[in-house]
């Protein structure tokens, strides 16, 4: 099946009913994209379907089939990174790193809908991306950072 | 003709057509025994609309519930987590997850999640005559009439779910073959509330 992932066509040889987690990082080759709990409980496998947040573990490929998937790596446009990735860095939000990019997607669709998000606003959209090394006062902080450079220079592509 | 010129056209001619048509009789007002019979169908009805799989996606509150306890959404989850860019299909896809070989994760339906807001059509805490009014009432369910209730009851994917809902999740109390004659029993009685 045809999967068109960060602009690019990739023609995948699996079944309809694989978790695109799978096609991601075992066929496409695009292993940003993290597999925490595979129950679409931690949020560490996020990705943005046709501009929507998607739990890639329990969404099967053939849901997804010629819509437009976007993963951490399709964040980045001409080597530069997205406001959002550049915001994490500038305030060293990771420990681990490992949920991060799950992180990154929903704040980044969370900016869409909330683009000068109050606190309560971050943990209504972020509560459900669990963070075992409890980096949420830092992500909070760099999600208002984030809005900030959004504000600043909206990017040319975000979905 | 180009085709949106021929469509609107076709619109046209159609409407003309439905505009010299008869106007339909208004519907005979349903027996005395239609009405007492479709508020008694109306208690059973309320048994499924207040079983965990109907109730917890229609909560007093802004939060939806879970399991059979009707604990609320783990997460942090209620209607300001879709104010904020996260829709519940973010975790929920259109079918449970057992379809993709994933056990133990978030059940699944077409336009799953709470009613909106402005139509948040409440069951949780309410007496069968409180959901009774609340489901008839155009103002309180974006407009239905009563034969679009039967529908969105017998047909709609989201409310089948209830009785395909995956994992160890209890069923409603009646199948859907009942649940559905019953809400036809009450609509044939003109939505009388018990």
């Amino acid at each position: 099946m045809k999967l068109v992932v960060n602009g690019n066509s990739y023609e995948v040889p699996c079944p309809a009913d694989t978790p695109l987690l799978w096609a991601l990082r075992e066929e496409v080759g695009l292993t940003g994209t993290k597999f925490g709990c595979g129950k679409a409980l931690c949020g560490a496998c996020t990705v943005h379907v046709d501009g929507e947040p998607k739990r890639s573990c329990v969404t099967p490929c053939g849901d997804v089939v010629d819509k437009a998937i976007i993963t951490i790596e399709g964040l980045v446009r001409d080597s530069v990174l997205h406001p959002v990735q550049q915001a994490w860095v500038e305030e060293n939000v990771p420990q681990c790193g490992y949920c991060q990019a799950g992180q990154i997607m929903t704040a980044v669709v969370l900016l869409r809908a909330k683009p000068q998000p109050t606190d309560a606003e971050i943990d209504d959209a972020m509560s459900a991306n669990l963070c075992r090394c409890g980096t949420y006062p830092r992500i909070r902080k760099t999600v208002h950072r984030a809005a900030e450079l959004l504000a600043a220079a909206p990017p040319a592509v975000t979905k | 003709m180009k085709p949106l010129v021929w469509a609107l056209g076709a619109c046209a001619l159609t409407a003309a057509v439905a505009l010299a048509k008869p106007a339909a009789p208004p519907a005979p007002a349903p027996s005395a025994g239609a009405i007492a019979a479709g508020q008694r169908a109306f208690v059973t009805v309320v048994t499924v609309l207040k079983s965990p799989r109907c109730v917890n996606c229609h909560p007093a509150g802004d939060r939806p519930l879970q399991g059979d306890d009707g604990h609320p959404h783990a997460q942090n989850i209620s209607r300001r987590t879709v104010a904020a860019g996260v829709p519940c299909s973010t975790c929920h896809q259109t079918r449970n997850s057992e379809a993709v070989g994933v056990p133990g994760g978030p059940p699944g339906a077409p336009s799953w999640g709470l009613p909106p807001a402005d139509m948040p059509m409440v069951f949780q805490g309410k007496t069968a005559t409180e959901i009774c009014e609340q489901m008839k009432d155009p103002a309180r369910n974006h407009g239905k009439s009563l034969a679009q209730l039967l529908d969105h009851a017998t047909s709609d994917p989201i409310v089948l779910w209830g009785w395909a809902p995956g994992g160890t999740r209890t069923l409603p109390p009646i199948s859907h073959d009942q649940f559905a004659a019953l809400f036809k029993t009450w609509v044939d009685g003109g939505g009388a509330c018990p």
